[in-house]
């Protein structure tokens, strides 16, 4: 088939992931494999285990089966910081900032573990310090800029607006300097305008060599934007293809109840 | 934060306040000692005392958001530590050791740390996995033991001595000047607690400077972030555990120097130093400062010294000119003043009395943009 | 062997209370997801309070049981009021603030109830009096005396009680719900606050109960007897798993025989070396394994984060 990427080009490849909590079977036996520059799509009714499976793919939550490999290693599923380590970054559905520290400063903790400054380092503040605080302050800044939050640098997370918000996420994430981006909707409550200029910066995150793994709920923006689309329902996964074949296969529009895809 | 408010200030002003207050700080025992008398002079050294616990509890609370209310085990550990290592005491236990371990100030001090250290990792370490309320009721526990251990620890060995404490503690000295006597500098008699007013001050310098670089760096991020939202702090590659385990070291070594001080300050230590209710009142100072906030915690430390003080000489005169008679001891009415303190604080000014600039812009009222709450989720 | 049973018997009537206090902690623990650091100053309250009644009453001729009854008719209702006033004073109004925000308040609580407490009743040690008659009976080679049989039979009972109301009446239901899922349950149309209210209400009756119980047992009482019970308890509703009402009585009890064979066979275990003034300890060290080992406790749910 034609979506099974040849190995050099498969990034993430996710196997027969499981997750139940309580009676409820949230992830059940899915699999699915990422190529490196895509624009991946991921949707779904709501309840459907699209959040679930990020979080188990960025290590909040262990799964019950399954295994993930990222860029020809295992991930370390289980244990987040390593994982975004190796290279995943994520946005969260309800977005999750420091709401009491400076949009820079929320973009300078996405550089902690891109950088060393030990106890000792910070204190005595060397040169290798120096160098990296500037490094980390100036990185801030362009990311800021990147994602069009510049002009709110030293406000507190908390007073920005919500696309603002939105925007700021992303750029901390972006800040851990991933292969990967997976975003958990990140046009959730935005207006046309921001959903534009929110598929402009998707696609030039693409453009810039990372891969995007996207959750979303407006179909719209999922179809102009994704070159795949997989498609969940109660923890399965029932499609994944082009978009415009997903948007005509008989079970994912009976999954959405006929009709809200079309 | 510290940038922040660094930045909109100009450089000159700076020098000249910076030089005013170190000529203010050289000169105020001098000041206090002629003025209020020599007692003041040992509770301002007392002060300082408590500026360095409240900066390491600020550490823990302020920065990482780790509740921890029995602090004042890592002062008891370091206290201890110090009396142990310079005292006659342990001679008593192992006449091998007559007369006594009399370390130098130099080597207590750092083992001090690291000692009291250890003890935070090894406390922090089952909690920490769990929210946050486990942590402060097993700190909270763990303040208590250590006293049943203070308390106890004369049989079958006598370590600690019991109840009564451990006396004849070495004064610290320091290349040969003791702190314990006064000292004649070209025909000024310097008092003892002049001296180590001058101590304590280097060591606080030291210990808020730490503070400083500390919280302006990637490490003091990672704290605040995991206070802001843990689970997004690991979304950013935090390895959190480490990180809060590093938060409670470092406060806890604090403490321990602190204590090591306190023990050859008052050349005498006892489990009665170290009660949760002072605990609570290095709480209180952080808290009532500004959680979080430097200066403010400083503020704090210095102001709930002075404060029982204060209390101590005019609460009785006061009530009994108002009621004929003491209601309410000092002591007591410290307590009260404290534990309310506490609940307003909470209630009305969460960022304390002196909250940083940025939270205080925002308590000025951000009105302008929507509050829609980042972070502000909670499950 | 007689020291052995007399042990179990000591630790179950010091576990029967241990359970009383826990379960105010489990309770509103289940419901608001918040250790109430207050609970222990609640017991002590009561205590104090049924102290006094006993005292005023002990000269009246009235029989034993009959003051102790009053006492506790006394100490019921204050401890209610003050359950519920911490509530609507130190948590309410944080409900939606940083978790670190009613920790403290209610650090705040139990000083100002303490200092409030020593200044009415004073900071000596009260003796409490004898209501029941001391002479012992023998059971299997222990001794257990009236005082500890109505200790255990008050605290079955009122557990029982506890369990009815839970299970059978429609606040009890309310409560469940209000525990499983706050916003379902008010979506149902139940008033949580209410029931948060209720919660912390029974909680303090039970609370009540332990203080008078604690006193009558030690035939002491002072302004800080609270701490060390309220960490006793805690760590008693941690062991059986916090959240959980049958856990909590669970650890109640095991936590009191734990203490009981572990103060009366320290000194045994380690030559000498440590004796029972070390009784406070166990609770203590219980409580670091159950976190260390099985967090969840013995009957609980998982206690960490969702994400
Ligand atoms: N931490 C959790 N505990 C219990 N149930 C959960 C948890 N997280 C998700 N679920 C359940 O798993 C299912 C999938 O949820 P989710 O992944 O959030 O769906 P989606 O993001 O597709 O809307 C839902 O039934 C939800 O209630
Ligand atoms: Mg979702």
């Amino acid at each position: 088939m034609a979506r099974e990427a040849s190995v050099s080009e498969v990034l993430l490849d996710a196997r027969g992931i499981a997750k139940s909590f309580g009676g409820v079977q949230a992830l059940r036996d899915v699999s699915l494999t990422i190529g490196r520059g895509e624009i991946y799509g991921l949707i779904g009714p709501n309840g459907a285990g699209k959040t679930t499976f990020f979080n188990v793919l960025t290590g909040l939550y262990s799964a019950d089966s399954g295994e993930v490999q990222f860029d020809g290693a295992r991930l370390d599923i289980g244990l987040p910081h390593l994982v975004t380590r190796q290279g995943i970054a994520r946005t969260f559905q309800n977005i999750r900032l420091f709401a009491n520290m400076s949009a820079l400063e929320n973009v300078m903790v996405g550089r902690h573990l891109r950088s060393h400054a030990s106890v000792i380092g910070a204190v005595l503040r060397n040169r290798a310090t120096r160098r990296e605080e500037a490094d980390i302050v100036d990185r801030a800044h362009r990311l800021l800029r990147y994602v069009g939050v510049d002009a709110r640098a030293n406000d507190l997370a908390r007073h920005l607006s919500y696309g603002d918000q939105r925007r700021l996420e992303i750029a901390r994430a972006l800040a851990t300097e991933p292969k990967l981006l997976a975003l958990d909707e990140p046009a959730a409550g935005m207006n046309a305008t921001e959903t534009a200029s929110l598929r402009q910066l998707v696609e030039s995150i693409r453009a810039d060599g990372v891969t995007v793994l996207l959750i979303e709920h407006d179909v719209k923006l999922v179809m102009g934007l994704c070159d795949r689309v997989a498609v969940l329902d109660y923890g399965e996964k029932i499609a994944e293809d082009v978009p415009d074949r997903v948007q005509r296969d008989p079970k994912v529009v009976e999954a959405y109840l006929g009709g809200a895809l079309a | 934060m510290t940038t922040l408010e660094g930045k909109r200030r100009d450089p000159r002003v700076a020098l000249a306040g910076t030089l005013l207050l170190a000529v203010a700080l050289a000169l105020a025992p001098f000041a206090v000692g002629a003025g209020a008398g020599i007692a003041w002079v040992r509770v301002i050294d007392f002060a300082l005392l408590y500026i360095m616990l409240a900066l390491g509890l600020n550490i823990v609370v302020g920065f990482a958001g780790l509740l921890d209310l029995g602090y004042i085990a890592f002062y008891a550990v370091g206290a201890y530590l110090y009396a142990l290592l310079s005292s006659p005491h342990l001679a008593g236990a192992f006449p091998s050791l007559a007369p006594g371990l009399h370390w130098p100030i130099w080597a207590i001090l750092p083992l001090g740390a690291l000692v009291a250290g250890a003890f935070g990792v090894i406390l922090g370490a089952p909690t920490l996995r769990l929210r946050g309320d486990y942590l402060a009721i097993v700190t909270l526990g763990f303040g208590e033991i250590i006293r049943i251990f203070m308390n106890n620890l004369n049989r079958p060995v006598n370590l600690t001595n019991g109840p009564q404490g451990i006396t004849q503690i070495d004064p610290i000295g320091i290349g040969g000047v003791s702190f314990g006597r006064t000292l004649d500098v070209f025909g000024i008699g310097l008092p003892s607690v002049y001296l180590y007013y001058y101590l304590f001050l280097g060591a606080t310098l030291l210990v808020v400077f730490v503070s400083i670089r500390l919280e302006d760096s990637r490490i003091g991020r990672a704290w605040v972030a995991i206070r802001e939202d843990e689970i997004a702090a690991k979304a950013c590659g935090i390895n959190t555990r480490n990180i809060k385990l590093l938060a409670f070291a470092m406060g806890a070594s604090f403490g321990g120097v602190a204590g090591g001080l306190f023990a050859g300050f008052q050349q005498f230590v006892s489990p009665e130093s170290f009660t949760l209710m002072e605990s609570v009142m290095v709480l209180c100072m952080v808290v009532l400062g500004g959680m979080g906030h430097i200066p403010g915690v400083i503020f704090g430390g210095i102001l709930l010294t002075l404060l029982p003080e204060a209390l101590r000489y005019g609460a009785g005169p006061v009530q009994t000119a108002l009621f004929g008679k003491v209601l309410v001891p000092p002591e007591s009415l410290r307590m009260l003043l404290f534990g309310l303190a506490l609940i307003l604080v909470m209630l009305y000014r969460p960022a304390g009395l002196w909250p940083s600039a940025i939270r205080r812009r925002e308590f000025a009222g951000a009105g302008n943009s929507p509050e829609n709450g980042a972070g502000s989720e909670r499950e | 062997m007689d020291t052995f049973i007399q042990q179990i018997v000591n630790g179950l009537v010091l576990g029967s209370i241990y359970a009383l206090v826990a379960l105010g902690y489990t309770m509103v623990y289940g419901i608001l997801g918040l250790i109430n650091f207050a609970h222990g100053e609640v017991v002590m309250v009561g205590a104090l309070t049924a102290l006094s009644i006993v005292k005023a009453l002990s000269g009246s001729g009235l029989p034993g049981p009959v003051i102790a009854l009053l006492g506790l008719m006394g100490a019921i209702p204050v401890c209610m009021a003050l359950g519920f006033t911490i509530e609507r004073v130190a948590y309410r109004p944080l409900r939606n603030a940083p978790r670190l925000a009613p920790l403290i308040t209610a650090i705040g609580v139990s000083i100002v109830l303490q200092q409030v407490m020593m200044l009415g009743w004073g900071s000596t040690y009260l003796s409490f009096p004898a209501l029941f008659s001391e002479t012992p009976h023998s059971l299997m080679g222990a001794h257990i005396n009236d005082l500890q049989i109505m200790i255990v039979c008050v605290a079955g009972a009122t557990m029982a009680g506890l369990i009815l109301l839970v299970q059978k009446t429609r606040i009890g239901r309310a409560m469940r719900a209000a525990a499983e899922n706050p916003a379902m349950a008010s979506l149902m149309g139940v008033n949580v606050d209410r029931i948060i209210s209720f919660t912390f209400v029974v909680g303090s009756a039970l609370a009540a109960v332990a203080g008078l119980m604690v006193s009558a047992n030690y035939s002491i009482a002072h302004y800080s007897m609270g701490f060390m019970l309220g960490l006793k308890a805690f760590t008693a509703a941690v062991l059986g798993g916090i959240g959980n009402l049958a856990g909590a009585m669970l650890g109640g009890v095991l936590l009191g025989l734990i203490e009981s064979l572990g103060s009366g066979y320290i000194s045994d275990l380690t030559g000498g070396v440590l004796g029972s003034n070390y009784r406070d300890v166990f609770a203590f060290f219980v409580l670091i394994l159950v976190l260390v080992l099985r967090p969840s406790g013995l009957m609980g749910e998982q206690v960490s984060e969702r994400a």
